[in-house]
């Protein structure tokens, strides 16, 4: 009860001064404009050539992020972000002001409208997902190297929390979704799992390692779901490419004009889609609340006093549940990205159904009451 | 729109760090501890089979042992009772020879005892005979003192002879 009181007044006292410093900042924003909540979260949430640490009355403190670019007219160009700050141009490229590129890098070509260069600068995004792949690497060969192959002990301390949630992984989501030949498939989907996880943490923490959102990102979803899809459609077996093209329903519905054929090999594609959809609407959504929470201090600064006092505490509590919430949810969606994977490559791995399952397969509603029954019996045989 | 078409830049980044993430981990990362916690686990397995027949051999030799207790127990109570029977016979044994040995002795110190009583006897009868001829020549030469005794002692004597010579 002691530490909680404390822990209150800290929490009065943090927030009284978050509230004084959102007063001075609603009223430097005040004299040019209204505070803007949508583009502040789209600004946050979204990428950028440089780490805004903060800003101090009226400097802002942020880290040049490295651009690299190549032109088509003038080959690879490399240089710090700060030369293109506050419209500067740099080489003859600048950041777009308008237009589909806005505050991206962009040169004028010869008819002088604005074209992206071929652009791999290490963004925000691009050096926090470097800084958690080093990070990644480390902790996992930390764990591997740690073990001595000769003696068969346990591990304590870090080692063994990692090995207890690399089995955790491996034992409940990967064994049970593919199979007897999950083996194959489990440094993959681990390897997945944890870079999701890592990077979902470093996305919680507010400063500057971390905070940038990358895997709300579409780029890195994009690329997770596609190494998925290739693994899935890579080790499928001849009956999963059967039941794609020649499933088992009445000929009518595959003979002449395909209609299951094409359903099933939109599936093929949608089941990464929906992978790669899931995971960044999760993330970006996560950051956004927590962003328009932090926002709600400075729209309610007009308010009045007593409003904007009640909205604070409301924010920093509001944020607070919200955090312990991302912090589950950057464990949840890590686990369902592994668990829909390991279930995709299990449905690619499907072996050919023993002949009297494979009639009690088919649409009839008559065979149901036949299928509950081998259900029954195989499930009184496994038990 | 500019949140949902992924960057080509980051997509090269992306493509490269989990790439090489992949292959990292998957070749030197995850296998090592999988191998080596499944290797610890058969290892478990094993010991734990191991320790349950050493177990069960511990048992069966607690139990051999016991019997051996309780053999040598049996036998301690047979040897036991042998033993007593053995004393019991040789003490009456014993008692039966000593008592005849006694019997003997008792017998010996009887025949040695009537020896010297008839010994005794006869010394005194010696005595007495020799003692009763004393008083009878005292007695005789009282007599012979007396003239006339003498020729009448000599006469009956006599006349004794004579008679028992007739």
């Amino acid at each position: 009860m002691k530490n909680l009181h404390k822990i209150f007044c800290f929490l009065v006292i943090f927030m009284s001064g978050t509230m004084v410093m959102a007063e001075e900042k609603a009223e430097s924003v005040q004299h040019k404009e209204q505070f803007n909540v949508r583009d502040f979260i789209l600004e946050h949430v979204s990428d950028a050539y440089t780490w805004h640490i903060t800003k101090i009355g009226d400097t802002e403190y942020s880290i040049p992020m490295p651009i690299i670019v190549h032109s088509s007219t003038t080959g690879w160009h490399s240089f710090l972000s700060n030369r293109l700050f506050d419209g500067h141009e740099y080489k003859g490229f600048k950041l777009a002001e308008e237009g589909n590129y806005k505050g991206k890098v962009v040169e004028l070509n010869d008819k002088k409208e604005e074209v992206r260069p071929f652009d791999i600068s290490i963004t925000k995004v691009t050096f926090s997902l470097l800084l958690s792949c080093i990070l990644l690497i480390s902790i996992i060969m930390f764990v591997a190297t740690s073990y001595d192959k000769n003696k068969h002990e346990s591990k304590g301390g870090f080692v063994g929390f990692m090995e207890m949630f690399i089995m955790n992984i491996n034992d409940d989501v990967i064994k049970p979704c593919i199979g007897k030949d999950y083996k194959t498939f489990a440094p993959y989907l681990l390897t997945v799992f944890f870079f999701v996880f890592i990077n979902n943490l470093m996305g919680l923490i507010p400063f500057f390692p971390g905070g940038a959102n990358v895997t709300g990102n579409i780029a890195i979803t994009f690329v997770l779901a596609i190494c998925t899809f290739v693994i899935v459609n890579i080790f499928g077996t001849a009956e999963y490419w059967r039941e794609i093209f020649w499933p088992e329903v009445p000929v009518w519905l595959k003979a002449p004009i395909p209609f299951m054929p094409v359903i099933e090999l939109v599936g093929v594609f949608t089941k990464p889609f929906a992978l790669m959809i899931r995971l960044f609407a999760n993330m970006i959504a996560g950051h956004s609340i927590v962003l328009a929470l932090t926002c709600l201090i400075f729209v309610t600064v007009n308010l009045g006093h007593a409003m904007n006092t009640t909205m604070t505490v409301v924010s920093v509590f509001l944020s607070i549940f919200i955090n312990v919430v991302e912090f589950l949810v950057a464990y949840i969606q890590a686990y369902i990205f592994t668990m829909l994977s390991a279930v995709f490559i299990g449905l690619a791995r499907v072996q050919p159904h023993h002949p009297h399952v494979r009639k009690k397969r088919s649409f009839k509603i008559v065979n149901v009451k036949h299928k509950i029954k081998s259900l029954r019996k195989r499930f009184r045989k496994n038990k | 729109m500019a949140l949902l078409t992924p960057e080509s830049g980051l997509l090269f980044w992306m493509f490269l760090s989990f790439g090489i993430v992949v292959i990292v981990l998957s070749r030197f990362g995850f296998p090592i501890i999988l191998k080596m916690v499944e290797s610890r686990k058969s290892f478990i397995d094993e010991s734990l089979l191991v320790a349950k027949q050493a177990h069960e051999e511990l048992a069966k030799v607690k139990i051999e042992g016991q019997e051996i207790i309780n053999n040598a127990r049996r036998e301690q109570v047979a040897i036991l009772n042998e033993a007593t029977a053995t004393r019991d016979v040789l003490i009456n044994d014993a008692k039966t020879k000593a008592s005849i040995e006694a019997l003997k002795l008792i017998e010996s110190a009887r025949r040695q005892i009537s020896i010297e009583k008839n010994d005794a006897i006869r010394d005194i009868r010696q005595q007495v005979t020799d003692l009763s001829i004393e008083i009878a020549e005292k007695l005789l030469r009282e007599k012979m003192s007396q003239n006339g005794e003498q020729m009448n002692l000599i006469n009956r004597m006599l006349g004794e002879i004579n008679i028992t010579k007739s």
